[in-house]
């Protein structure tokens, strides 16, 4: 249980069964009045925010939130498997990974956020590094990185990258943004 | 340990510090020229003043002081007549970008004196500090500018609460209503170009001050506003110590309802009551928070050292 004396940015609290984080925290207090503290609140689930004020006196849950690190170790159907160091399995969907799918690489080290045991968040090594299946051939003298084409890694997902960029080669991506951040190796065929 | 940016963070404040400094010496001159004495009372006082919503830090057998505005009118009891204090106080759970639960409180009282003649001194105060510390009348707040020798409005809460929260808190008061509205209703409506007063509170919303004697409703206190802040507070004193009593043990009793601690009564404050406290007026200024304006800062991360 916390009371409103202990909200802050970055806290995690429990709202009807939902777990939310406190994404921007305001105190305020009239002269002689009493405390009220803002919060706008993260749903840990959705994405969603919230507005909500509170007041000395209120109580709010702590959300039973547990982080494991864990490693991917195989695709099943719809679902992503991970395993933890004592062997523990863990499978966690498409609706929970989101676009972080398509960065997994076998045996990559990620954080799982588990709510009552179930996994609502995978947080994944900031760079991860994926061949260039599919893009249109490059130009080998454009160094430019502010001209961008389409190109699609394994499993189909596209982002953009720079022009001299060509198939086989393997990126950096960040995972944060989704997005192309550096070349790692140009392919052995170009 | 500190941390690897402490130190650069450190040194990028010294020019809040030397502005801070340069304050201090001009308040400590003007009182010093209108006849006032600087007095310290204890920092560590075996119980606080009683407030509904302010909440003391433990230490040893007593609290760090919340205030030093009980032992301050013990002082006045026993015939000192101007008296000004600048020291730390504490509020336990209050931290904010306008808040830290340490921070330097000015306070001052002058007997033979009423609410409003405390506001004429301190818009002289403020005038005077600002032009010592600044060379200007103006500062500035979230991009606005804010000018200290333009005329300084004044309304009754009544009036602003009736035109922009649309109920009257002085015909019958609403604590929560009062401070939501308050927030979110009187306050951004404020004028930010120039101070402002609101004034004659209702009487439930100032535990220490005298009421008006044309009004029983309302008290006299009024809380300036520079720049949409609040900044001070000011009384008439309460100078009855039956009414004083009754209201602490009222308050306790909330207190107590809410489930917070009620503290012990002061009783060397309210014998010092009895004996008689002249007519007097007292006022509470947030130091922090107006150096914090005069460095054109939003937050009192940015004149705060260690926070």
């Amino acid at each position: 249980m916390y009371s409103a004396s202990d909200l802050r940015k970055g806290l995690r609290v429990e709202i009807e069964g939902v777990p939310y984080i406190i994404a921007d925290f305001n105190f305020v207090k009239p002269g002689k009045g009493a405390s009220i503290y803002n919060c706008k609140m993260k749903n840990l689930i959705t994405g969603a925010t919230l507005t909500r004020s509170y007041r000395s006196n209120d109580k709010l849950d702590e959300p039973k939130l547990e982080e494991r690190t864990m490693r991917y170790s195989y695709k099943d159907g719809d679902n992503y498997v991970f395993i933890d160091k004592n062997f523990e399995q863990m499978s966690v969907g498409t609706d929970v990974l989101g676009d972080a799918r398509f960065f997994l690489v076998e045996d990559i080290e990620v954080d799982i956020l588990i709510h009552n045991d179930q996994p609502i968040g995978v947080e994944l090594p900031t760079f991860i590094e994926k061949e260039i299946k599919e893009t249109e051939p490059g130009y080998r003298g454009n160094t430019a990185t502010n001209v961008t084409k389409p190109a699609k890694i394994e499993g189909g997902y596209e982002l953009q990258v720079p022009l001299f960029i060509n198939q086989g080669d393997i990126i950096k991506i960040d995972t944060r943004t989704g997005g192309y951040s550096d070349r790692v190796s140009v392919s052995k065929g170009s | 340990m500190a941390l690897p940016g402490d130190k650069f963070r450190l040194s990028a404040l010294k020019p809040a510090l030397e502005l801070r400094s340069k304050l201090l010496t001009a308040i400590r001159l003007f009182f010093l020229e209108h006849g006032y004495l600087e007095v310290e009372t204890p920092v560590v006082v075996k119980t606080p003043a009683m407030e509904l919503h302010i909440d003391a830090c433990p230490a040893g057998k007593g609290y760090l002081r919340t205030s030093p505005e009980l032992h301050m009118k013990r002082l006045l009891c026993a015939g000192y007549g101007r008296i000004f204090q600048i020291g730390p106080c504490f509020r336990s759970g209050e931290r904010g970008n306008l808040h830290n639960p340490e921070f330097t409180m000015l306070e001052w009282y002058r007997a033979q004196a009423d609410y409003m003649d405390i506001l004429a001194e301190t818009k002289d105060l403020l005038r005077y500090v600002a032009k010592t510390c600044l060379g200007k009348m103006t500062f500035e707040r979230n991009a606005r500018t804010i000018d200290l020798g333009a005329e300084w409005l004044s309304f009754s809460v009544s009036e602003y609460f009736e035109k922009f929260a649309g109920w009257n808190p002085a015909a019958s008061f609403d604590e929560r209503r009062f401070d939501d509205d308050l927030v979110n209703c009187i306050e951004p409506h404020l004028p930010k170009d120039r101070p402002v007063v609101l004034r004659d509170y209702p009487a439930e919303a100032a535990a220490l001050a005298r009421l008006k004697t044309d009004n029983r409703r309302l008290a006299e206190r009024w809380e300036l506003y520079l720049g949409g802040m609040e900044i001070a507070n000011a009384f008439s004193e309460l100078t009855d110590a039956a009414e004083q009593r009754k209201r602490f043990e009222e308050c306790a009793q909330k207190r107590l309802a809410m489930g917070k601690e009620a503290y012990e009564l002061d009783g060397e404050f309210l014998a010092a009551l009895e004996t008689g406290m002249p007519s007097c007026a007292g006022i509470a200024l947030g130091l922090d928070r107006l150096v914090m304006l005069f460095a054109g800062a939003d937050s009192l991360d940015d004149v705060l050292l260690f926070r």
